[in-house]
């Protein structure tokens, strides 16, 4: 079983390395050639507009669009999260989205840099105990689709939704707009494993 | 890489900003990017357009700084502010070495990396900026691994390879690369004794020393300036081990600018494609005209210590 974890812009090397320390194999994504045979694909963290004309160029969007709509298992996280999403907000005009998962969200939805923070989580679906989480000029969801779960939510918030959801699922699309590769706790890609592996019950198919 | 600020106490909040992890934080989601020098909005809109991963805002790009001389300063507010306003990418700004009013000034108007550099002309010759009072992050130059590890002391979260700016020249950036990484896979062969004598050797804390003998990285990611101006060029540094590139003249000092900020793009992210690097540097147009080292004036790279 390989998870891809597409390499072309951003912070693809902590997920592999979290990824491998699981026992995962793990291969890096950069053309449509290396999508043959994944069980399971992740969007990392990096800037979303570079990552989505990347996408372009590499011959990638095409075949990964495809892919995710037959049911490909996928964790995207901050940037991956917007690319998943339905609806993006102040976002490039000729930004395109898979719309893998029904959200809107807000790019840089949190402000600048300067406003990027960290603070632990509960995240029942990993298990007892916080998760940390690194919020970097994070999305900020500000609607939820009918058919998507929300795992986790920040006490608060900043968008019109309070609390702010801040990690989500509808089917086989797991997404957060925090990282969970910026730290040593592997649980959130453990959830996303099991979901490889088709032992987490999904909810309704996307 | 301990925060002396305290690393979940900084503001005394459970939502602590300005944390060294989320300074990394965004350097580690530049990776395999290009951050191109700009002087204007409109050149910032042809970066992003491009698909830069950040713009730099600095007054003059260093070619011009190198052929107008002068003294070399931070960026006019107005034209950061309208730099903010034109790109949704990260906006970076330069202020000199060790002129922390210039830093503060900049983190005033909430630009989201601070690089100390030595394009501009230094305020201080013994003093970098104390980085760890900021809660915008540093990217400073380095040289050697010794030079590296003395800004990340000071608090910078990311460092870049000088190279020579302005000179389309690309044999400082190779030299001060295999400098920093050729020392960091030496180190990691060091037994514990021999890891002192390469703090006294590097002028460099120690604890960082046993940090990069046991994780064979920098504590913060590695990026490479100062000399790139053709998409072989950053795929040369990029397989040399830089994690992403910065461009100053390269590109606005071009034929055409924005195919060869696309091209430089494609060739960072593709860079160990060689067919692919190529393929995007075919027809260009003419690069920056450059420059031989020995030839140079002025080494901006002998700035700081």
């Amino acid at each position: 079983m390989t998870i891809g974890v597409l390499d072309l812009q951003g912070d693809a090397q902590h997920h592999a390395t979290l990824l491998e320390s699981l026992g995962e194999v793990v291969r890096p994504v950069r053309g449509p050639r290396d999508l043959e045979g994944l069980a399971g694909v992740v969007l990392p963290g990096g800037e979303s507009t570079t990552l989505s004309l990347l996408l372009e160029s590499a011959g990638l969007f095409a075949p990964l669009a495809e892919a995710l709509a037959g049911g490909l298992p996928v964790l995207g996280t901050c940037a991956g999260m917007i690319l998943l999403a339905r609806d993006v907000l102040d976002g490039r005009s000729d930004q395109r989205t898979f719309g893998a998962i029904d959200l809107t969200v807000r790019r840089n939805g949190h402000g600048r840099q300067i406003a990027s923070f960290e603070c632990d989580l509960d995240l029942p679906i990993a298990g007892a105990g916080p998760i940390h989480a690194v919020f970097i000029r994070a999305p900020v969801v500000e609607r939820v689709g009918p058919d998507v779960e929300v795992l986790a939510v920040l006490p608060g918030g900043t968008g019109p939704l309070r609390p702010e959801p801040v990690a989500c699922r509808q089917g086989r699309v797991l997404v957060t707009s925090f990282h969970p590769e910026l730290t040593e706790d592997r649980r959130l890609h453990e959830v996303f494993a099991s979901m490889v592996r088709g032992d987490l019950a999904t909810t309704a198919t996307p | 890489m301990v925060d002396p600020a305290g690393e979940h106490t900084r503001n005394g909040t459970e939502r602590p900003t300005g944390t060294f992890t989320v300074k990394r934080g965004l350097a580690e989601m530049l990776r395999g990017g290009v951050i191109m020098d700009v002087v204007d909005a409109e050149q910032a809109k042809v970066a992003e357009d491009a698909g830069a991963v950040a713009v730099m805002a600095l007054e003059r790009v260093p070619a011009d700084i190198r052929r107008d001389g002068g003294v070399a300063r931070m960026s006019d507010p107005s034209l950061i502010e309208g730099i903010k306003d034109a790109v949704t990418v990260p906006v970076m700004a330069k202020a000199r070495i060790g002129h922390f009013a210039e830093a503060q000034v900049l983190a005033s108007l909430g630009v989201d990396y601070i690089d100390e550099s030595e394009v501009l002309t230094p305020a201080d010759e013994a003093h970098h900026i104390d980085k760890w009072v900021f809660g915008v992050p540093f990217v400073c130059g380095a040289t050697t691994l010794g030079e590296a590890l003395r800004r990340v002391s000071e608090g910078a979260a990311m460092i870049r390879s000088k190279g020579e700016a302005g000179t389309g020249n690309i044999v400082e950036a190779v030299r001060h690369l295999r400098a920093i990484l050729g020392d960091i896979r030496a180190v990691t062969q060091a037994d514990p004794a021999e890891r002192y004598r390469w703090a006294k050797d590097l002028a460099a804390p120690i604890g960082l020393v046993q940090e990069i003998a046991d994780s064979g990285r920098l504590p913060v990611p590695l990026f490479c300036a100062g000399g790139i101006a053709t998409p072989a060029d950053a795929s040369l540094v990029m397989q040399l081990g830089a994690e992403a590139v910065f461009v100053g003249s390269g590109i606005f000092k071009s034929d055409d600018p924005t195919r060869r900020a696309r091209a430089i793009v494609e060739a960072t992210a593709h860079f160990e494609d060689a067919a692919l690097v190529a393929k995007v540097s075919t027809g260009l147009g003419g690069a920056m005209a450059g420059q031989e080292i020995d030839a140079l004036g002025v080494r901006l790279a002998e700035r700081g210590w």
